[in-house]
């Protein structure tokens, strides 16, 4: 059965807002976050309003009610990704916050001087800086693969650059600035052909088809609840059980003990042992709903859905004289990156804005990409399954009306 | 799209987007300065040639940015050509004031002159900075600093 938008659009209550001087909002920036249904809203609203207490410690009935509910939440996230069990998956404050955490725990204390980490041109800056950080305190080396001129990485050389050196490859699941899906699954086999452990950066994939981890056999995967219409400040690391096993903690503090004494202190077990201190309880629960919501959609609607808008958009796009758009992969999520002849990004942003349109310019944390491009930044309208093909019109001819203003 | 007095793409300003003045490198120059904006990625490379009495003699700029910065980074060009250099710092504040609605250019005695189109930009605050790029690094290079960033 077809998703029933108009349905699904009024469990976004932040659709109705308005955007500048009154105007009717359109939401496309749903590369940078999405939109919480109230299913959400009302879970962390219920948490503060009924539950409000610290988790995992309490003896009191609010604690045991709230340490439940933040528990079904990480089973949750256990049956989104197929995880094997709730050792497996961390609950972090977002999708960088995880790959920080498998930086310095898992690349620092593990490579040595010559290890290879491979990524590739289209990752986000949060996939590039945390590994330029463990080089300068290991002396490995970071190896690119390149992308070809529709974005996609050009697999043969992803797999020229994979070596018995090679210990970690860290690669995007879907780009956030090119819309790029990348096939992730061979990628991981060619991977662990040479012995390296795949760290896949959901950020953006995550809500554009569901992941199975046991099937793609990645060893790490991370995301953000906020781009998956969940709460910001939440985020989740799965690792397989016997890597997180074998990495130290990554903040000390409470929770993540079992004993503490000024001699020796014992950590907690998986997943406790990476969840230091007091957790984002209201957010955990709230991405827990937000799973609830998404899955009760139904994955198969969603994903012919955000196909039709893709290949709707996709034809419009290329129908505007003197545009380009950045990203024309096979396999793509509706996320179009363009640049136009003789206006900046910014003006189109600015000038899409005063029509009430929500649009991302500039390089979107991936400046490997503009670079890959020639290009300094550009206009990015991201949809996901609430926006709709009138939407789209309307914005093709507030874009119209752009390009004139610099005719 | 409605033009009103707070309408930032005044017609003055696409004019100088489209044909910048004083666009070209100038050599040989006494100051110059690279600016940057981390937000966009934009940079532009302002010249001047300053006499030894303090005279801005030659003000040139070079980059690739949006209109606003474009617009700003000509029409400073213009401004601050034949003035002391502690009149273009003077006015650097006027213009800062401004952006930033320190400044009513109604109300408040100024010598901003043309450059009060840029008035509308405070309901913006995202493109501010695009507008005080080319005046940084104006004053960046009279004040002997080889590069400038937006914060």
């Amino acid at each position: 059965m077809a998703l029933d938008i108009e349905k699904v659009r009024k469990d976004f209550p932040n659709l109705a807002a308005r955007g500048r001087d009154d105007k009717p909002l359109i939401y496309f920036d749903n590369a940078a976050t999405t939109f919480k249904p109230c299913q959400v809203i009302s879970q962390t609203h219920h948490h503060y309003c009924h539950r409000t207490s610290n988790i995992h410690r309490g003896v009191h009935y609010l604690s045991e009610e709230a340490t439940a509910e933040y528990e079904a939440a990480r089973d949750k996230v256990r049956r989104l990704l197929n995880a094997k069990s709730l050792s497996e998956v961390v609950f972090t404050k977002g999708a960088t916050e995880s790959l920080n955490l498998l930086a310095q725990s898992y690349a620092r204390p593990f490579l040595k001087p010559g290890d290879e980490i491979l990524l590739s041109t289209m990752e986000h800056h949060a996939n590039i800086v945390p590994w330029q950080m463990v080089r300068e305190m290991t002396g490995c080396v970071i190896k690119v693969a390149p992308i070809n001129d529709r974005g996609e990485i050009i697999l043969e050389e992803y797999r020229k650059l994979l070596s018995s050196r090679t210990k970690i490859v860290s690669i995007v699941h879907v780009s956030n600035s090119l819309g790029t899906v990348n096939p992730v699954k061979g990628m991981i086999r060619d991977a662990h052909a040479v012995g390296a452990v795949f760290v896949l950066d959901s950020a953006q994939g995550i809500s554009h088809e569901p992941i199975d981890v046991q099937d793609l056999d990645v060893d790490f995967c991370v995301f953000s609840g906020h781009k998956l219409y969940g709460p910001t400040g939440v985020g989740v690391l799965y690792g397989k059980e016997h890597l997180l096993d074998s990495m130290p903690p990554y903040q000390g503090g409470g929770d993540m003990i079992l004993s503490v004494t000024f001699e020796k202190t014992i950590y907690n077990r998986l997943p406790h042992k990476f969840e230091a201190g007091t957790p984002n309880v209201a957010g955990v629960i709230g991405l827990g709903a937000s799973i609830d919501y998404v899955t009760g959609l139904g994955w198969a609607d969603i994903i012919v859905y955000k196909k039709e808008l893709c290949t709707y958009g996709t034809k419009l796009f290329e129908g505007v004289d003197g545009l380009k758009l950045i990203g024309t992969a096979a396999d793509k999520a509706p996320i179009f990156s363009f640049v136009l002849e003789n206006v900046h990004p910014h003006d189109v942003g600015t000038l899409l804005d005063r029509e009430g349109i929500a649009i991302r310019t500039g390089h979107h944390c991936t400046q490997p990409v503009m670079k890959r491009f020639g290009i300094p930044a550009t206009s990015r309208a991201s949809l996901t399954f609430y926006n709709t093909k009138e939407e789209l019109d309307i914005f093709m001819r507030a874009l119209r009306k752009v390009i004139g203003v610099f005719r | 799209m409605s033009v009103h007095s707070e309408e930032l793409y005044q017609q003055v300003i696409l004019e100088h987007n489209r044909r910048p003045k004083n666009y070209v490198k100038l050599e040989p120059c006494t100051h110059h300065s690279e600016g940057y904006n981390p937000l966009c990625g934009d940079h532009l490379d302002v010249y001047l040639r300053v006499s030894p009495r303090g005279v801005i003699e030659e003000v040139t700029f070079l980059g690739d940015g949006c209109a606003i910065s474009k617009a700003s980074a000509s029409m400073m060009t213009a401004s601050i050509k034949g003035k002391t250099v502690d009149e273009a710092r003077h006015l650097f504040d006027e213009f800062h004031h401004l952006l930033t609605k320190e400044l009513d250019p109604e109300k408040d005695a100024h010598s901003l002159g043309k450059l009060t189109v840029f008035s509308g930009i405070w309901k913006y605050p995202s493109r501010v900075k695009c507008a005080v790029l080319a005046w940084r690094t104006m004053k960046g290079a009279l004040d002997e600093e080889k590069t400038v960033a937006t914060e």
